[in-house]
């Protein structure tokens, strides 16, 4: 038998050479892997706005170069509760290296308080065409769910949206995202009534009254996760309602 | 007496052949000893990344990997190994190498380590891994091992891909979604190839939603485990 003292080194030697090896192979992959978790956020923004970039555009079978491409076309800018810009220093401060809208991770930002929170911001297009994509982030039944709306220039009809989750239940909550049917029903809804105010739009359970503009359909057997939309969008979308105020309204 | 010992054991160690014994250690898992259909283990990640053929051939292979090399490893090592440890020693082996996938994944398809998401991580509790590596590596040389951690990885890919090609036909109408090749057989669309809206055959036809909850492969996995018994003479229970 194998004394203390043997199982101790051993563990530790096996712990250190493990450790080492993978420390090595994470600093080889890492930079790929960074560019490719950036490409995959940019796809999804791209999603929301899919519809204005060409017809029959199928953004998840893009490559790499027309991702950035595309992207490149994008203004980024970001925003916080106040409607105030925060430049790209003060996106460094936070925390997030690269300084531009892209990099601020949502997740982080939903764990501050409201009124420190920075708000990612894309504008596609210019003048009348301009187009904002804002960033939402909430909880379904399980995890979180985020995605990215699209809206005209009126800061009300909505182009386009794109939802992703952490770990809805496939074939119920997590057809927010897996059926294209979903996301689909958002385009040419108004996030506002007729005197431009603020309502957002609803998942409604048992399907949307015909021909409302604050309604879509919501999923079978996945009506924590739609609620969880709903307020996703509620909430969120309202963080831009100053900026909206101040910089587009007028 | 001592040096034969050694000389004996180094004999049966470099002994990299391939014949029938090493042949079987490949077949058996394949079908009479199939880890999910036989010995039932790694059920949970076979429900659920089985909704799709993609996802399942990338789990399938991430497994195989695992399976091969955690098994190698920890036969090279099991005469050092204390045996109070062992457990968590082997644990380390299998956990470093589904880091290794997971970094491989990240590199090479962002999109498919998104969509498998939590269940690389669990290969590390998958019970065929550690199974193998406590019944079979740690009592046999390195290059066995290594044929042994094979069979076992492919016997539960087989499997995934099974009940993934019919959880995918039948609950999205597809085959290969999202690999650039795919095929779209049948739905309410002219995209497809069996058009449910204009066909006079299959208008009645619709995707069984059914097939896309996890719940489905339990189903599948019982008719599986099923025909196998009804024509594999060895797993029919004499008792």
């Amino acid at each position: 038998m194998h004394s203390t003292g043997y199982t101790l080194r051993f563990i530790i030697i096996l712990t250190a050479v493990v450790a080492l090896l993978l420390t090595g192979l994470r600093e080889v992959t890492k930079t790929q892997a960074e560019l490719n978790e950036t490409i995959f956020n940019k796809k999804e923004i791209l999603k929301a706005i899919a519809t204005r970039l060409g017809d029959d555009v199928d953004v998840s079978a893009m490559s790499d170069e027309e991702v950035e491409n595309n992207f490149s076309r994008i203004e980024q800018l970001a925003v916080n509760i106040k409607g105030e810009s925060i430049d790209a220093a003060k996106i460094m401060e936070s925390g997030y290296k690269g300084g531009k809208a892209i990099d601020i991770d949502m997740a982080k930002e939903k764990k501050k308080n409201e009124e420190d929170r920075i708000f990612p911001l894309f504008v596609y297009g210019k003048g009348k065409d301009k187009i904002y994509i804002l960033n939402v982030r909430g909880n379904g039944l399980w995890d979180e769910i985020w995605g990215n709306v699209a809206v005209e220039s009126d800061f009300s009809t909505i182009v386009g949206v794109s939802f992703d989750h952490k770990g809805e239940t496939p074939g119920l909550g997590a057809e927010i995202k897996d059926n294209p049917a979903f996301p689909k029903q958002f385009t040419g809804k108004k996030i506002r009534n007729e005197n431009s105010d603020y309502v957002s739009v609803l998942v409604k359970k048992g399907g949307a009254d015909k021909g409302n503009v604050h309604e879509v359909d919501g999923i079978s057997g996945a009506t924590v996760t739609a609620d969880g939309v709903t307020e996703m969008l509620g909430r969120c979308i309202k963080y831009y309602e100053k900026y909206y105020e101040k910089n587009i309204k007028s | 007496m001592a040096d034969t010992a050694i000389q004996d054991v180094k004999k049966k160690e470099s002994g990299i052949s391939f014949g029938k014994k090493e042949r079987k250690l490949i077949s058996d898992p394949l079908n009479d000893n199939n880890p999910i259909t036989v010995q039932v283990l790694g059920i949970c990640s076979a429900l659920a990344v089985t909704s799709l053929i993609l996802p399942s051939l990338v789990m399938s292979i991430a497994v195989v990997f695992v399976c091969m090399f955690a098994s190698f490893f920890t036969s090279l090592l099991r005469k050092q190994i204390p045996n109070s440890v062992r457990m968590i020693v082997q644990l380390v082996i299998i956990a470093g190498l589904v880091t290794v996938v997971e970094f491989a994944l990240k590199y090479f398809n962002f999109t498919v380590y998104k969509q498998l998401s939590v269940y690389i991580g669990l290969i590390i509790t998958n019970c065929i891994v550690m199974g193998r590596l406590e019944a079979f590596a740690m009592a046999n040389n390195p290059w066995k091992s290594l044929l042994d951690g094979l069979g076992n990885g492919l016997g539960y890919g087989a499997i995934l891909l099974i009940i993934a090609f019919i959880r995918e036909l039948f609950g999205k109408g597809t085959l290969f979604a999202g690999t650039g090749i795919e095929w779209k057989i049948i739905g309410a669309s002219p995209d497809y190839m069996i058009n449910t809206l204009d066909s006079t055959w299959f208008g009645w036809y619709a995707n069984n939603n059914l097939m896309v909850l996890p719940a489905a492969a339990m189903f599948i996995i019982g008719i599986l485990i099923w025909i196998q018994r009804s024509y594999n003479e060895k797993l029919v229970d004499i008792s």
